[in-house]
């Protein structure tokens, strides 16, 4: 009788479907997955270690490096929970900015991750497409701090500075005109006979396993649990935005990407009614020692000067302790765990990286299907090794 | 559910398992004895009042002059009454052991592996315990604080 | 009275050295290399707005064997190293390397245990484009000064 073994093959790191440097060994039964183990850290770069050598507000740089597809929500989970141990709050005007930020940083992040799924799976259009749209928004972070993916936008205590006058219109016309555009995408992709069999029943994974492998995101909704921060925990005023939290019924590939789309429209109806809600006044916290004074005031006062100084070098006291702050990132929940010692810089600077921990179940996911499939779900877990690695 | 309703019940279960309970800013901290850490992990997952059924995190924390030097820090969700808790045990800096808790969260499956990783605390009974982020030969842990940060 | 006189306007002739110059050059083929952030500005340049296919270099080879150019777009880490020595060994003569970014060009902003400091420290770099990460007109802008350092070479160079 003749003997079989399985063949074991090698897929990364440098491969077009891993989105990143991330490597999986494949054990194959002819072209059965029998068991698939990931390999990460190929883009590790020290970076929890190299944030305690940094001051609280130095590391805002850091996170935007992580997951670098989504920067301001990085940016905005590290803020809350530096603003968490201080004891301090942002005002209304600052986290309604962060808000609307954050959501066109979701929409973002989501045609990124539809435009690199699709073409994984050989749909190449919806990748010109997805990028003409995100290019509108990342314009538009351009408007606003500078820089088109790694923003540093969000400070300790409000925001860097005030929107521009011509962000409002330009943001208007956006959440006018976009609507249309996902209808583009669905009609290339949700009812496709091609994408429908290579995404159906793919993947699958039921909630009880999903809460258990501690997934989180779009993910975790698409197994049927309706568990999204911005309404369990809410921060910065989610409690006041009117939206929906998708779910899926089956956990597969195709609910992923469901919920994905459907998560799209409903950040451009909250982006719509915080634009519509907008409170004026300031977007910094008064407070000299954490915030920065006017510049005009530290070319004229000396305290204001001193002030401006002791920040810049130094950066702000901060009181011993441990805090964790989490918010609900395109990802999954990030989180940050800052445990402090009293001096200016951390003792420990702990993310809690949502890909990360959705990775960690794809050994269960593709185990028995096609190798074909483990592109899909891949894609569909919506990885970023900057994030899994740091 | 108050920090006290919890601790009572984790007492009323070990009765010398929780050395130290606190509240800051909001988020309440149990601190444990390091060889009921599986149990107790099992007991609050399972209890149906408490059901923290999702454990968000796990890390280590090195507190190096100090001794115990180390810290493993769980931190727990539950999400039917949207509660959190940290739970901490600390380890002696020469030998860090403690029980895996993969057996009640496979979450922890690739967290313990990462604490290993940067810190060389070994979690016993874990189905795959090697280094997850770096190089299987590399000498060292590098969240330790005497480990330089150049390498 | 040259041999154009002869020929009229129905052919071109150039020195080999400049043909093969401009041959090479319009159209370089990147291996698809994107390790970190750098790599989403890589992949906005190949979309609509900025339109790599403009030079010819649409198509990112997956295989480094029918690549010819090597975009080392992120931080290049001690772990990854050897992959990316690998790539670029097994991609065929004549090669050219662009490092994109900062991180891939001298380490960047993570001077830590895990990162090499440039990847000029293994690779013979031609172009280094800074930026963290460089705008898609900056990496254009890099592969143009590329074209020209290309149509400058000696055919016994490369």
């Amino acid at each position: 009788m003749a003997k079989t073994d399985t063949m074991t093959i090698n897929m990364g790191p440098q491969h077009p479907s891993t989105h990143g440097v991330l490597r999986v060994i494949l054990e194959l039964d002819g072209e059965i997955v029998v068991k698939a183990t990931p390999d990460i850290g190929f883009l590790h770069r020290g970076l929890e270690k190299l944030a305690e050598n940094k001051t609280y507000h130095q590391c805002i740089t850091l996170t935007d490096r992580m997951d670098y597809v989504a920067g301001m929500s990085n940016n905005l989970a590290y803020v809350l929970a530096v603003e968490k141990l201080i004891a301090i709050e942002a005002p209304p005007r600052a986290q309604a900015i962060r808000v609307l930020l954050c959501e066109l940083q979701r929409i973002a992040s989501h045609l990124l991750w539809l435009g690199t799924h699709a073409h994984d799976i050989g749909a190449m259009t919806p990748f010109f497409y997805a990028f003409r749209d995100r290019d509108e928004i990342l314009f538009m972070f351009e408007m606003v701090c500078g820089s088109r993916l790694t923003p540093s936008y969000f400070r300790v205590g409000g925001l860097a500075q005030d929107l521009p006058e011509e962000f409002e219109a330009k943001c208007r016309e956006f959440t006018r005109t976009f609507p249309a555009r996902v209808d583009e995408y669905e009609t290339l992709l949700t009812k496709n006979k091609i994408w429908m069999r290579r995404t159906q029943g793919v993947g699958a994974i039921s909630a009880q396993e999903a809460i258990n492998w501690g997934l989180s995101g779009p993910i975790l909704r698409a197994s049927n649990v309706n568990w999204d921060l911005r309404k369990a925990m809410p921060y910065c005023g989610y409690e006041s935005y009117d939206f929906i939290v998708p779910t899926g019924e089956n956990g597969d590939v195709y609910d992923r990407y469901l919920v994905r789309l459907m998560e799209m429209r409903q950040s451009n109806e909250i982006i719509r009614q915080v634009l519509d809600k907008m409170p004026g006044g300031e977007v910094q916290v008064d407070d000299p020692k954490v915030v920065y004074p006017a510049k005009a005031k530290v070319l004229e006062s000396i305290e204001a000067l001193i002030h401006h100084f002791h920040i810049a070098s130094e950066g702000f006291p901060v009181p011993k302790g441990e805090v964790y702050a989490s918010i609900e990132s395109p990802k999954g929940e990030l989180g940050f765990y800052l445990v402090s010692d009293g001096s200016n810089k951390p003792w420990r600077f702990r993310v809690r990286p949502p890909s990360f921990i959705n990775l960690s179940a794809l050994s269960t996911m593709v185990e028995g299907r096609l190798i074909a499939d483990v592109v899909a779900i891949i894609g569909s877990i919506d990885v970023v090794l900057g994030e899994i690695d740091r | 559910m108050d920090l006290e309703v919890i601790v009572n019940k984790v007492k009323n279960n070990f009765p010398e398992s929780v050395l130290e309970a606190s509240t800051f800013r909001g988020e309440n901290t149990l601190v444990l004895r390091a060889e009921d850490i599986l149990p107790i992990c099992r007991f609050l997952r399972d209890d149906p009042d408490l059901f923290f059924d999702y454990l968000t995190d796990l890390c280590g924390v090195d507190d190096y002059p100090h001794e115990p030097r180390f810290q493993v820090v769980y931190y727990l969700c539950a999400m039917k009454t949207r509660r959190r808790l940290r739970l901490k045990v600390s380890l002696p800096g020469m030998v860090p052991r403690i029980a895996s808790v993969v057996s009640v969260w496979k979450a922890a499956n690739w967290l313990e592996r990462e604490a290993f990783d940067m810190f060389g605390i070994i979690f016993l009974e874990h189905p795959d315990l090697r280094r997850i982020l770096l190089t299987p030969d590399w000498e060292g842990h590098p969240l330790r604080k005497d480990y330089p940060l150049r390498g | 009275m040259g041999i154009e006189a002869h020929l009229g306007n129905n052919v071109l002739t150039a020195s080999l050295e400049k043909l093969v110059n401009w041959a090479r050059r319009s159209s370089l083929w990147p291996a698809g290399f994107g390790l970190a952030c750098c790599a989403l500005e890589m992949l906005v340049a190949v979309s609509a707005r900025y339109d790599l296919a403009r030079f010819g270099m649409e198509v990112f080879r997956p295989s480094p064997r029918q690549a010819d150019l090597l975009i080392v777009a992120g931080t290049v880490t001690k772990k990854m190293l050897p992959a990316v020595v690998r790539i670029y060994e097994q991609m065929p003569e004549p090669k050219w390397v662009i490092a994109m970014g900062a991180c891939a060009s001298s380490g960047g902003i993570f001077d830590t245990y895990a990162t090499v400091q440039g990847i000029d420290q293994y690779l013979p770099v031609d172009v280094y484009i800074p930026g963290c990460p460089p705008r898609p007109e900056a990496l254009i802008y890099g592969i143009i000064k590329l074209h020209e350092k290309i149509s400058q070479e000696k055919l016994t160079e490369r």
